[in-house]
């Protein structure tokens, strides 16, 4: 159960950190100069290309590894990096990269005459952000955004290479010991079933909310 | 006969020494090599109704988005509330605001209503008409809404409120976004071909409200394709074309004398 609560901490914590990356790397690659731009292009090219296993250790060892170095070349003690900030920084890091297109894809998508109209009326950009763009965004973004909040519940059990526990490794732990496999696995794959099942009724009604103003499909039929 | 005969009587004409609200001068804008407007000065002051008119491509509509800066003009002087607007060249040679609180300003005093309405379409009609005083010009959430509802009974939709403008027609979308407009209590209404993107049968209901609102004296600016309306309700008229004002006069004269051959023709395949 600790082990289902670690996983669901890491998760939560990477998406919510990829969203912030992903609606600063879309704005950046919409509106950014050519730098700017330029770094978001490498930075979602490499994220996307490289398998998040190799990623998640490479971040997780050559990223302490980097920062301890760096602490102790500038005079302070090393530290120890907590598994569940690391945790959360890696998956965060890598789920930035794809919350940044899906974002970008959304706001793409929020017709035009919107956003003028917000700039016909003297909003200012980030009042524009936060009032016209980012909830006009929303219906579009929300399926893909469901896609990587469910992808980020799994995706922590690639955490358990690394030694830090949460479910997987927990379940392989508690089946070792017992030699229950069967059960401990099982009971594992029901856990992760029902973080779905629950996060898909959660995610129904942000999006049912989300589409408030837009007629349903069905009724336009 | 009837109707035509009495418009001028009820129409608000401006006194000479009206302030001025709009004032363009020598304005050009190009779209990379495409020459849209090649210097065309405009005026109007407070109380007046300026119509544009012109075939498509004549660069009326882009004449009226210079005004807000919603298309940023390549050289010219434009003036609202006496203020000119602050342009600079940017890195690209572009012309853009110098000052984005400047130009933030001025728009929240210019009420634009938008051939395809855009209302936002997450927000309910009330909604829609508070946003902008509630956020931009600080005004008390429950003055908003009292202000609003009175603004929306004047269009006609005081029982849509808090509907989402996707569920409404085109006619009481344009007319919410009228409320919008209206709601930033705006120095001139700016109306880009406030009916184009209306059937046939709801470009009534639009123009009523637009011409109730000419009657009592609102400065608008008004880019329109409805010559029988600008003749009613307008205190000027400007003809463009290609780039250019062509003939610009009160309505009598341009539609019922106009001096050149382009501005003959115009009338004779439009009426």
């Amino acid at each position: 159960m600790v082990g289902l609560l670690h996983s669901i901490e890491i998760a939560l914590g990477a998406t919510c950190l990829g969203l912030l990356i992903g609606t600063g790397g879309a704005f950046g690659k919409l509106y950014g100069g050519p730098v700017v731009r330029d770094l978001l292009a490498v930075y979602t090219t490499i994220v996307r290309a490289v398998p998040e296993l190799v990623l998640i250790l490479l971040l997780y060892y050559a990223g302490t590894d980097l920062i301890n170095q760096a602490l102790t070349a500038m005079g302070y003690q090393r530290v120890d990096i907590s598994g569940l900030a690391a945790g959360i920084a890696v998956l965060g890091f890598v789920q930035g990269a794809y919350s940044t297109e899906v974002i970008r894809g959304a706001i793409l998508a929020i017709p035009q005459g919107q956003i003028e109209a917000a700039r016909a009326y003297g909003m200012s950009p980030g009042l524009m952000l936060r009032r016209i763009t980012l909830p006009a965004m929303l219906p579009f973004a929300i399926p893909g955004l469901a896609n990587l909040w469910l992808i980020a519940t799994k995706d922590t059990a690639l955490l358990a290479v690394v030694g830090f526990y949460e479910l997987a490794l927990a379940t392989r732990q508690a089946a070792g010991v017992t030699k229950a496999y069967f059960t401990f696995f099982f009971a594992a794959a029901v856990l992760y079933l029902l973080l779905s099942l629950v996060s898909n009724f959660l995610i129904g009604r942000v999006e049912a909310w989300s589409r408030r103003g837009m007629p349903s499909l069905k009724e336009a039929r | 006969m009837m109707a035509q005969g009495a418009a001028p009587a009820l129409k608000h004409t401006a006194q000479d020494g009206a302030a001025e609200a709009i004032h363009v001068e020598n304005l050009h804008k190009k779209f990379g090599q495409l020459h849209v407007l090649k210097g065309v000065s405009l005026s109007a002051r407070d109380g007046e109704v300026i119509a544009i008119i012109g075939g498509s491509g004549s660069g009326k509509s882009t004449l009226l988005r210079c005004i807000n800066c919603l298309e940023n003009p390549t050289s010219g002087i434009i003036r609202v509330n006496g203020e000119e607007i602050k342009l600079k060249a940017d890195s690209h040679g572009h012309t853009v605001p110098a000052d984005r609180r400047q130009i933030e300003r001025i728009r929240s005093k210019l009420g634009m209503v938008f051939q395809n309405f855009n209302l936002w379409s997450h927000m309910t009609l009330i909604e829609n008409v508070i946003e902008v005083p509630v956020h931009v010009l600080g005004v008390k959430r429950d003055e908003a809404i009292a202000q609003a509802e009175k603004l929306l009974v004047r269009v006609g939709l005081a029982e849509k409120r808090d509907v989402y403008p996707a569920y409404l027609s085109g006619g009481q979308q344009q007319r919410a976004a009228i409320a919008r407009a209206l709601a930033i209590n705006p120095r001139v209404m700016l109306f880009d071909e406030p009916t184009s993107a209306l059937d046939p049968e709801l470009v009534g209901e639009v123009l009523k409200v637009i011409g109730d609102l000419a009657r009592e004296g609102r400065t608008m600016v008004l880019v329109t394709h409805e010559m029988k309306f600008a003749r009613e309700v307008a205190t000027h008229v400007v003809y463009l074309y290609n780039g250019l004002v062509e003939e610009e006069g009160p309505p009598e004269q341009i539609f019922g004398a106009p001096k050149s051959e382009r501005l003959k023709q115009f009338i004779r395949n439009i009426g």
